[in-house]
């Protein structure tokens, strides 16, 4: 479904990325692991368009990527380290102004839906500025999938949330997974891998360290994958 | 087309509505205007025939140094949360983003000049123009504001990038703006102060229009890579 064939990013005198090649199926949750600087936040810019390659291909169900294939873009949904979201706007009014840029049809009711699911129901026509980090990384959640993407990428989703909100979306992106949707994961949290991804990428160095599957595999493995002790252990 | 009216109607809209909420730029553009129209009623005899020679250079300073404010506001609000990143991952075309800012930034000064350019004419006790001169009044100062906004929106956007983009604006801006501030200017007075060669404001605003037509299409077209920097 994504493909990314020989990445390479260059900024400045700097190589991000040193040609990545790296393959996901439709359906697949898979967590890009890596250290600080290993590049894993700028292979998922690339992928979401928001960088461009210096070098390689990114493609989407066979087909390259190109900049003005909205219907690519359509079928993407990012979740970055930023939320995206106006201050002073409320939930509601946030979400219906996304709802706008991607061009949903009548998309009140699952406005509401969904700002129910992240748990924001009182809060919906509060401005966002009195909202606390994880109130805010769960509507920016909402966001991301407002418009019921094909992939979804995410960077350090659960950075902020709390233990509850942690539960709370991690049964989102757990839906979401039984309906097929293919979940891409930057993060260091291993329990959330554990609970949420079946496959574990590990950059080092601007390239593809390791590539396994997790699946029932314990949370000290995929540590210890990590840290590249476990394939030789 | 689909991925460029309707986004740009949106982000349009969207920069109004949090305008109408938050009433940030439209403030600080209306008092600096404002304080420019009171200071020069102090400083010159408003009574004084000669002083309604500088009102078509006042209407200019206003539009310019009001317009910069809300230009650098535009982009900068926009860095807060990574909203461009926003609106760049959405299936929108990147000029869409261009045309949305533009809508906003015209009304915004557009509104400014519709409130402090009937005080400055009240203050400085102007002779109200009426029939042929006031619509050519109107067309000279849409006309000097669009290029005025059409290459000030594509700086803020260029300038946003940096840590000290309300400084950059400004020296990028007014070298490239200075052709069409020179046309406005001049027929601006030749319609409020010398209305008998009207003809004469014809050519500046056929000047302004080819400038508006020029940098209009080039910010269009280079918005996306202005973007990507």
């Amino acid at each position: 479904m994504i493909e990314t064939i020989g990445i390479t990013k260059t900024i400045g005198e700097k190589m991000i990325l040193r040609g990545v090649n790296l393959r996901i199926n439709q359906g697949e949750s898979v967590a890009i692991l890596g250290t600080n600087g290993a590049g894993k936040s700028t292979w998922l810019k690339i992928v979401a368009g928001l960088l461009k390659q210096s070098n390689g291909d990114v493609l989407l169900d066979g087909v390259p990527r190109k900049k003005d294939d909205y219907s690519q873009q359509q079928r993407l949904g990012y979740l970055g380290h930023q939320s995206f979201l106006y201050e002073a706007f409320s939930p509601v009014e946030n979400l219906q102004f996304f709802a706008k840029l991607y061009q949903l049809k009548s998309p009140d009711k699952r406005i509401h839906q969904l700002i129910d699911d992240v748990g924001l129901s009182f809060f919906k026509h509060e401005p966002i500025r009195s909202f606390s980090r994880g109130m805010i990384q769960r509507l920016a959640i909402a966001r991301a999938i407002l418009h019921e993407p094909d992939v979804l990428l995410l960077d350090e989703p659960h950075t902020g949330l709390d233990q509850q909100a942690v539960s709370l979306f991690n049964r989102l992106l757990l839906d979401l997974k039984a309906e097929g949707v293919t979940i891409i994961m930057v993060t260091h949290d291993f329990p959330q891998i554990n609970a949420i991804c079946d496959r574990a990428v590990i950059l080092r160095k601007g390239k593809i360290a390791e590539d396994e599957c997790i699946r029932g595999r314990p949370v000290s493995w995929i540590h210890s994958l990590y840290e590249g002790e476990a394939l030789s252990s | 087309m689909k991925h460029l009216f309707a986004p740009a109607m949106a982000i349009a809209r969207k920069d109004l509505y949090a305008e109408w909420k938050t009433k940030q730029t439209i403030t600080t553009m209306l008092i600096f205007s404002g304080l420019v129209i009171v200071t020069f009623s102090f400083a010159f005899d408003p009574s004084n025939q000669a002083v309604s020679a500088l009102v078509p250079g006042m209407i200019w300073v206003i539009t310019i140094f009001s317009g910069i404010l809300g230009l650098n506001r535009s982009f900068t609000q926009e860095k807060q949360n990574d909203h461009l990143h926003g609106l760049m991952v959405a299936p929108v075309d990147p000029s869409a983003i261009y045309l949305g800012k533009c809508l906003a930034n015209l009304i915004f000064v557009l509104l400014v000049q519709i409130i402090s350019v009937p005080l400055l004419f009240l203050l400085f006790d102007f002779q109200v123009i009426s029939g042929v001169g006031l619509i050519y009044f109107v067309m000279i100062v849409f006309l000097g504001t669009f290029g005025f906004i059409a290459v000030g929106t594509l700086l803020a956007a260029l300038a946003t990038h940096s840590k000290s983009s309300e400084m950059l604006l400004p020296i990028l801006l007014f070298p490239l703006v200075t052709p069409v501030v020179i046309a406005a200017v001049q027929a601006t007075r030749i319609v409020l102060v010398d209305q008998e060669g009207v003809s004469a404001a014809l050519s500046w605003m056929q000047l302004m229009a080819a400038y508006d037509v020029i940098f209009f299409v080039v910010g269009f077209l280079l918005f996306e890579h202005v973007l990507e920097v």
